[in-house]
C-alpha cells in the first residue's frame, strides 16, 4: 500500500523474478552476456542513488527480494514471472525452487507463475500438468526468444503450442504473460512481431494475454493488436523505468496505451530484481502528462490506481479492501478509446502542441 | 570510433581519401530499425585503411539485439566497402554480439544469409527490410503532418488526407519524407498526396484521424527506440557519445546531460586535419 495526498493506492507488482545469474551458475558465455545486458538497462535507467552494485545484481536471494518488494517497496502482492533460459544457466535463470518456496511461506504476499516450452512436445504437456498441480499456476510466463538446442525461439501459433494453451484452459491457467526476444525461427522475420499474440488471443478468448514491455520495441504493433482483442493486456515491465530518465517517451507510451488499450487493461511492473518498486511507484503516483503533450489526457488518479494494482488483482483475484476498489470504466470492449473526439480535439492546433 | 590509416608518407594524401571514402561508404549503411546511417548512431567502433585493405570493426548497443538486424549492417557494410573501385580486402567483424562467431564467420566466408545461419533462415532478409521501410515512411510522414497542423492552426485533422507534397515547406523534415517515399517508390510530384499507406493508397476523410493515430503510435516507438539504443550503446561502450550525432526527434534533457559538453558531434567526413594524427 502506498499512500500520498489522501490517496491510498493497492500495489501488485505484476512481474518479479528472484535470479541466479553468478558465474557458477553461468552454463556458457550467453550467460555471462544476457545478464550483463540487464545490467546496463538496470544503470542506463535508474536514478544514480538506485543502481546496484554488479555482485548485488547477480543474485540477490529471498531475503532482500522480501524486503525490497514489501518493507521498502509498497508492494501488497507480487507475482513471479521466471524465466527459465536452460541454455544460459546451468540452474536456470529463474530459481524455481527457491521462489516457490517464498510463494508457498506467503501466499497473501506472493504468487509463483512458471513457464513451459511447447517444444517440449509430450513430455513437456505432461510437466505443464504436474506443475500446475504442484504450484497452483494461475498463470505463466512464455519467452519466445528462449533457446532450445537447435531451435531459438518459437511463435505462439505454433501447432504445440496450441496443445499447451489448450492444456493451459484446461487446468484453469488463465493469465499468459508474453515476452518477446530478439531470436525467432525463421530469421526473416522481425522476431519482436506481436502477430502471434493476435492469432492466440482471438483463438483463445477465455485466457488472458498480458504482452510484457508492452510489446516494446514494437509499442505500435501492440496497440494495434491489443485494441482489436480484447484478452489482450499491456505489462509495463521495462516500460516504467523511463519515467526517470526518458519521461516524455514514458508519458507517451501511456497516452498511446491508455488511447488503444484503456485502463482497465493495463499493469505495473518493476520486473524485480531489474528494478526496485519503491522508485518507480513513487515516481508513477507524482506523475503527469507534460502540459504541452496535449494531445494525450492528463492521467487520473484512478487510472493510476488501477494501473499500480487493481487491474493485475482483479486477474489474480487477489483480495482488495473494499475502499481502495475502483469499478471498470466505461468504455467499448475493443477499438480506440475516446476515437469520437479525435477530429474534434485535434482541430485545436493546442490539442497537438509538442506532439 | 579508433580511426587507423597506414600508408607511405608519400601516400598519405590519397590515403586519407580512401578514409574519408570508406567512412562514407559506411554512412550509408542504415540501421533499419532505427532508420538512421550506423556511423550517426556510433555503432562503428573502428576504421582502419591500409592501402586497398579496410578493416572495420561494428559494436552494438547489448549483446542481445536481434542476430538478423545485425547481420544486416554487417553485411551491408561489408558490400559498401567491397563495391569502391580500390578496396581489395574488406574484413567486417561485429564484436561483442551473442552471435559474433556465427556473423563473422559468415562474413569472411560470403555465405551470405542463408549461409550463415543455415536452418533458421528460410529465405532472405527482405521482407524484413521492407517492413522497416515501411515503418520509416510512416513515421516521417507523421511529423510533417504534425508539423503542418501546428503551423496552419485553422487546418482541419480530418481533411489532412487532401495536403500534397507541394502544400509541406522546403525542410529538411519534407526532404527526409522524400527519401522515405523513394525508398518506397512512391510518387515525388508536388500533387502527390502525403497521407498514404505504403502503397499509395489514400484515406477517406473519415479514416484520416486514426490514420494519423496509428503513424504517431509508429513515430514515438521509432523514436523511442533510438534514443534508448543510443543510451544503452553510451553505457555499454564509455566514450561512444563521442560517435553518435545529436538525434533531435524525440531527444531529451537527458540526451544533453550524457554528452560531455565538449564532445562534437561526429562528423559525416573526418576532417583532414584530424586524420593527420592517427597517421604513421
Amino acid at each position: 500500500m502506498y499512500s500520498k495526498d489522501g490517496e491510498s493506492y493497492f500495489i501488485v507488482d505484476a512481474h518479479v523474478a528472484l535470479w541466479d545469474a553468478r558465474p557458477e551458475n553461468q552454463r556458457s558465455i550467453h550467460g555471462k552476456q544476457f545478464i550483463d545486458c540487464f545490467y546496463d538497462y538496470h544503470r542506463n535507467l535508474s536514478p544514480e542513488g538506485e543502481v546496484w552494485s554488479y555482485e548485488d545484481y547477480l543474485y540477490q536471494g529471498g531475503e532482500r527480494l522480501m524486503r525490497d518488494l514489501f518493507e521498502n517497496g509498497y508492494v501488497d502482492h507480487a507475482v513471479f514471472q521466471p524465466a527459465f533460459l536452460g541454455e544460459f544457466y546451468n540452474n536456470g535463470f529463474g530459481q524455481t525452487e527457491e521462489a516457490s518456496a517464498l510463494a508457498k511461506a506467503h501466499p497473501d504476499k506472493l504468487t509463483y507463475n512458471h513457464n513451459f516450452d511447447p517444444r517440449n512436445g509430450e513430455v513437456g504437456l505432461e510437466q505443464l500438468r504436474a506443475d500446475a498441480e504442484r504450484f497452483g499456476l494461475k498463470g505463466v510466463k512464455l519467452y519466445t526468444a528462449e533457446w532450445h538446442g537447435e531451435s531459438r525461439g518459437w511463435r505462439l501459433d505454433d501447432p504445440w503450442a496450441y496443445r499447451y494453451f489448450e492444456a493451459c484452459r484446461e487446468l484453469g491457467i488463465t493469465n499468459i504473460h508474453i515476452h518477446k526476444g530478439p531470436t525467432i525461427r525463421p530469421l526473416d522475420r522481425d522476431a519482436f512481431d506481436v502477430a502471434d499474440v493476435d492469432h492466440v488471443a482471438t483463438d483463445f478468448t477465455d485466457l488472458n494475454f498480458v504482452v510484457e514491455h508492452c510489446g516494446l520495441p514494437r509499442l505500435e504493433d501492440f496497440c494495434w493488436i491489443a485494441t482489436q482483442e480484447p484478452n489482450v493486456h499491456a505489462g509495463l515491465a521495462v516500460a516504467m523505468p523511463f519515467i526517470h530518465t526518458r519521461p516524455r517517451y514514458f508519458a507517451q507510451i501511456i497516452g498511446e496505451l491508455l488511447y488503444w488499450v484503456g485502463e482497465d487493461r493495463i499493469q505495473f511492473s518493476s520486473d524485480y530484481a531489474l528494478w526496485t518498486p519503491k522508485w518507480l511507484i513513487e515516481r508513477f503516483v507524482d506523475f503527469q502528462i507534460p502540459e504541452d503533450m496535449t494531445e494525450y489526457a492528463p492521467v487520473t488518479t484512478a487510472q493510476k490506481k488501477k494501473i499500480l494494482g487493481l487491474n493485475a488483482a482483479k486477474m489474480y483475484d487477489i483480495e482488495v479492501p473494499t475502499e481502495l476498489r475502483l469499478p471498470d470504466a466505461d468504455e467499448p470492449a475493443t477499438g480506440p478509446r475516446g476515437a469520437d473526439d479525435i477530429a474534434e480535439r485535434a482541430a485545436d492546433p493546442t490539442e497537438l502542441a509538442g506532439v | 570510433m579508433v580511426l587507423a590509416l597506414r600508408g607511405t608518407t608519400a601516400d598519405t594524401a590519397t590515403s586519407a581519401t580512401a578514409y574519408t571514402a570508406a567512412h562514407a561508404a559506411l554512412s550509408t549503411v542504415f540501421d533499419p530499425e532505427l532508420d538512421e546511417p550506423i556511423t550517426d548512431l556510433g555503432f562503428v567502433r573502428s576504421l582502419a585503411v591500409d592501402e586497398a585493405r579496410v578493416t572495420v570493426h561494428l559494436r552494438l548497443p547489448t549483446s542481445f539485439c536481434s542476430p538478423n538486424f545485425a547481420y544486416l549492417m554487417a553485411s551491408d557494410a561489408k558490400d559498401a566497402l567491397t563495391a569502391l573501385p580500390w578496396t581489395e580486402h574488406v574484413v567486417v567483424q561485429l564484436d561483442d554480439h551473442h552471435d559474433s562467431d556465427l556473423i563473422n564467420a559468415g562474413l569472411a566466408a560470403d555465405a551470405g544469409y542463408r549461409g550463415t545461419f543455415r536452418h533458421e533462415a528460410e529465405q532472405d532478409l527482405d521482407e524484413l527490410r521492407e517492413t522497416f521501410r515501411r515503418k520509416a515512411h510512416t513515421a516521417a510522414m507523421e511529423r510533417c503532418l504534425t508539423a503542418l497542423l501546428r503551423a496552419q492552426p485553422d487546418r482541419q485533422v480530418d481533411r489532412l488526407g487532401e495536403v500534397t507534397l507541394g502544400d509541406l515547406p522546403d525542410d529538411e523534415r519534407t526532404a527526409a519524407l522524400r527519401r522515405r517515399r523513394a525508398a518506397l517508390g512512391l510518387p515525388d510530384v508536388r500533387t502527390a498526396v502525403v497521407l498514404v499507406s505504403h502503397d499509395g493508397t489514400t484515406y477517406a476523410a473519415a479514416d484520416v484521424p486514426l490514420a494519423l493515430r496509428r503513424a504517431r503510435s509508429t513515430r514515438v516507438s521509432i523514436d523511442g527506440n533510438a534514443h534508448f539504443c543510443r543510451g544503452l550503446l553510451r553505457t555499454r561502450y564509455p566514450g561512444s557519445e563521442q560517435d553518435q550525432t545529436e538525434r533531435p526527434e524525440g531527444a531529451e534533457p537527458a540526451d544533453a546531460v550524457l554528452r560531455p559538453p565538449t564532445a562534437p558531434t561526429a562528423p559525416t567526413f573526418i576532417p583532414l586535419t584530424q586524420l593527420k594524427e592517427h597517421l604513421s
